[in-house]
């Protein structure tokens, strides 16, 4: 029985680290149409959040019957909640690709601005990188990794902080960017979420491993407001 | 998911010890080559049923029975059916290991020696092989003339299913198999059951519950001689649709 | 406190039964074993050497006689209870109860029965015929308990175990059953042999107290038992009594040892 039960464990492992690639593929997608205005791409991105969509349910499917029919306990409940947890941050994400593509769309000839572009650009690479390297700390079951990508959220945070700054002050120098700006505004915005629940995933690749959950990158200090 | 085939189909199968009815009318088709777990609080009739299925029952004075059991569209219930060879092909594996106080080997080949078979060569090649399938031929391949009493009750168990297996059934009746085991004789016998079933059918009887659910392709819930509730494990265990049903798996039952 | 009085009271009525017991093996042994001699073993017996070799021929035709007659009946009678019969059948609750009832009436009781049946009505005269007759009947009822006992001490797991493998009654019985059972079948047979064996009232009304080796199945002769009685009634020779009683302890020491070591194997058998 054991053998059965650890098989359907590992596909659950299996099928999480699929689910990530996925995401991670259509945060890049979603960043990457933003700045380079391709509706077709952001479209593409839509169109597959149904897949991750999917991938959730299965998730949740096979996580809710697990725990129905083999009672888990320690590390194999621990490992079923970790995905169960996780899969639902990684949807989320997913979803924060769909706003930003939605923008994308949305966008008619608005007044562009390359700086800021380069910006968002660079926050999307960092978030891309955050991204890969949650999943793979998944995969590893490396808490130390996951520490360490938790806090790389603070670069995210000062970024997406940058954008808003830069946004403001060119906003000012020219009234004409206001509508183009304010997309810019939610794109990062979108990006410094989706920054907070690569975070919450390290939270449970913690969490896995120790059986403590605890937070890894809290807002809570007033310095930054 | 492919069209299921039924090994055995009981069609309002009504028992009666004396003057008490055991079973009221049960109707159910239990698929081929997959586990079918019965579930039920004590006395609610599914070892009466099991027993029911292989003709046990019989030794039974003041039991009598109506309606049909088909195996394989056969009513084993039909006066022309030859008790014996049904049992052959449906064995049954008690809840209390019961091996005869003899050796191991003579355990195993008992079976075959009742239907006829006298070769050694042949008695040696299924001993071997049954002892093999039940898991257990490489705890005891070198004590085989030992009694089978002698080893533990866990292992008393795997010979009981090398024995059942040793004539060659095609279903496999478990009345709470693991019932008097400590854990890990069960996991054994449950691992052994799930890989059992590429090749038997098989119907067991548990009392506990999670058993049933780690174990069994489908479940049947058996209350007061009345079978509530019956189908896929993965919807009884997460989301039954008979409210008793419910409150038997969740423990709220009484 | 009175957990002590209580294991003091244990271990006193221990002592007074291991005393008691003692007692007379020391007592017979003492009075017996001078006695012991040649003579008393010879091959005729005659009112001057009061040889016993005569009543233990005798003591072995009657046990190797009822025991010829009584295994048989007694062991399928076992059977037929256990096996075949209905338990709720009046008849066969009859039979079990004249069963019990009849390993509880004493040996008197059979001996004016067998005088009155064998030696009288059937007019076989004071014979071993008689003598063996009445044994037969004395010793059924400890061969038929002994075999239900062994057969439902069997239990239902290994028959059920047997017919669920698509064995038949008759294979069940033999090849699972019996073996199991025979260790308790023949301890009740060793139980018969030494009620035979001790027995003097009844065989004393059938077989008679001819001191010599019966010649024929209606000849009389007399037991170990019967000629231990004979001996010490007539007064005379009250020392080759004693004699004779360390022979017939003896005899049911050596039966009670093997009754022992098949009651131990049966034990172990049935674990």
């Amino acid at each position: 029985m054991r053998r059965a039960y650890d098989e359907e464990l590992e596909q659950l492992h299996r099928k999480f680290y699929q689910m990530g690639c996925k995401v991670n593929e259509a945060i890049y997608k979603s960043i990457k149409a933003f700045v380079n205005h391709d509706k077709e791409l952001a479209k593409g991105v839509i169109e597959e959040d149904k897949e991750i969509n999917q991938f959730e349910h299965d998730l949740e499917q096979a996580c809710i019957e697990l725990i129905a029919l083999q009672q888990p306990v320690t590390t194999d409940l621990r490992k079923i909640i970790t995905v169960m947890k996780a899969s639902a941050d990684l949807e989320r994400m997913g979803d924060h690709a769909v706003s930003i593509s939605k923008s994308t769309i949305r966008v008619k000839g608005n007044k562009r601005n390359s700086m800021i572009e380069g910006m968002i650009s660079d926050a999307g690479e960092k978030i891309k990188k955050m991204g890969e390297e949650v999943i793979t700390a998944y995969i590893e079951y490396d808490t130390e990794k996951a520490v360490e990508i938790a806090n790389y959220d603070y670069l995210v945070d000062s970024l997406t902080h940058d954008i808003k700054e830069a946004c403001i002050s060119e906003m000012k120098k020219d009234p004409e960017l206001v509508l183009g700006a304010t997309d810019y505004i939610m794109a990062s915005t979108y990006i410094e979420r989706i920054g907070d629940y690569i975070t919450n995933i390290s939270e449970w690749i913690v969490y896995f491993q120790t059986g403590e959950i605890q937070e890894l990158n809290t807002h809570h200090s007033y310095d930054e407001l | 998911m492919s069209t299921p085939t039924y090994k055995m189909e009981v069609k309002d199968l009504k028992l009666w010890y004396g003057d008490f009815q055991a079973l009221h009318g049960l109707d159910l088709a239990i698929p081929e080559k997959k586990i079918t777990a019965f579930i039920g609080p004590s006395g609610c009739g599914k070892s009466t049923f099991i027993k029911s299925l292989n003709r046990m029952n019989d030794l039974i004075e003041t039991c009598r029975i109506e309606g049909t059991i088909e195996l394989d569209g056969k009513n084993i219930y039909d006066p022309k059916t030859d008790v014996n060879q049904l049992r052959k092909k449906v064995g049954m594996v008690f809840q209390q290991p019961n091996p005869f106080p003899k050796s191991i080997y003579d355990n195993i080949a008992y079976g075959p020696r009742t239907h006829g078979i006298k070769n050694k060569k042949e008695l040696d090649e299924i001993v071997e092989r049954s002892l093999k399938q039940a898991a257990i031929w490489d705890e005891v391949k070198d004590y085989l003339d030992r009694n089978a009493l002698s080893i533990s009750g866990g292992q008393q168990q795997r010979i009981c299913i090398a024995r059942a297996l040793a004539v060659g059934p095609e279903v496999l009746l478990m009345d709470e198999p693991t019932s008097a085991l400590d854990p890990i004789s069960t996991a054994k016998i449950e691992e052994l059951v799930s890989d059992l079933k590429s090749e038997y059918t098989i119907v067991m009887v548990t009392h506990n519950m999670q058993q049933a659910s780690r174990v069994s392709d489908e479940t049947a819930f058996f209350l007061n001689g009345h079978i509530i509730e019956h189908g896929d494990t993965r919807k009884i265990f997460t989301n039954p649709d008979q409210e008793e049903t419910e409150n038997y798996i969740s423990g709220r039952f009484g | 406190m009175s957990a002590k009085i209580i294991r003091g009271f244990v271990y006193l009525s221990a002592a007074i039964t291991f005393g008691m017991l003692g007692y007379v093996i020391i007592f017979i042994l003492i009075n017996g074993v001078r006695f012991l001699t040649p003579d008393l073993f010879a091959w005729n017996s005659t009112s001057q050497n009061v040889s016993m070799m005569p009543a233990i021929i005798t003591t072995l035709y009657v046990v190797g006689g009822t025991l010829l007659v009584t295994t048989p009946i007694g062991v399928f009678t076992g059977f037929y209870l256990v096996e075949y019969a209905n338990r709720k059948n009046p008849i066969v609750k009859a039979v079990s109860m004249a069963t019990d009832t009849l390993a509880a009436v004493p040996s008197i009781v059979y001996g004016l029965f067998g005088f009155l049946f064998f030696v009288t009505f059937l007019s076989f005269r004071l014979s071993l015929i008689a003598g063996i007759l009445t044994s037969v009947i004395m010793s059924l009822p400890l061969i038929i308990r002994a075999t239900e006992e062994a057969l439902i001490s069997t239990g239902r797991p290994i028959r059920e175990a047997s017919y669920a493998l698509g064995a038949g009654k008759l294979r069940t019985i033999f090849t699972v059953v019996l073996p199991v059972a025979m260790p308790g079948i023949l301890s009740g047979i060793i139980l018969a042999t030494g009620r035979v064996i001790g027995e003097t009232a009844a065989l004393l009304y059938t077989l008679g107290s001819a001191s010599n080796i019966p010649g024929g199945l209606f000849s009389s002769g007399r037991t170990l038992a019967l000629h231990m009685f004979v001996l010490s009634n007539e007064g005379f020779h009250v020392d080759q009594a004693y004699a004779t009683a360390v022979v017939l302890l003896l005899f049911v020491l050596i039966l009670n040892g093997l009754s022992t070591l098949v009651s131990a194997r049966l034990s172990k058998g049935g674990k």
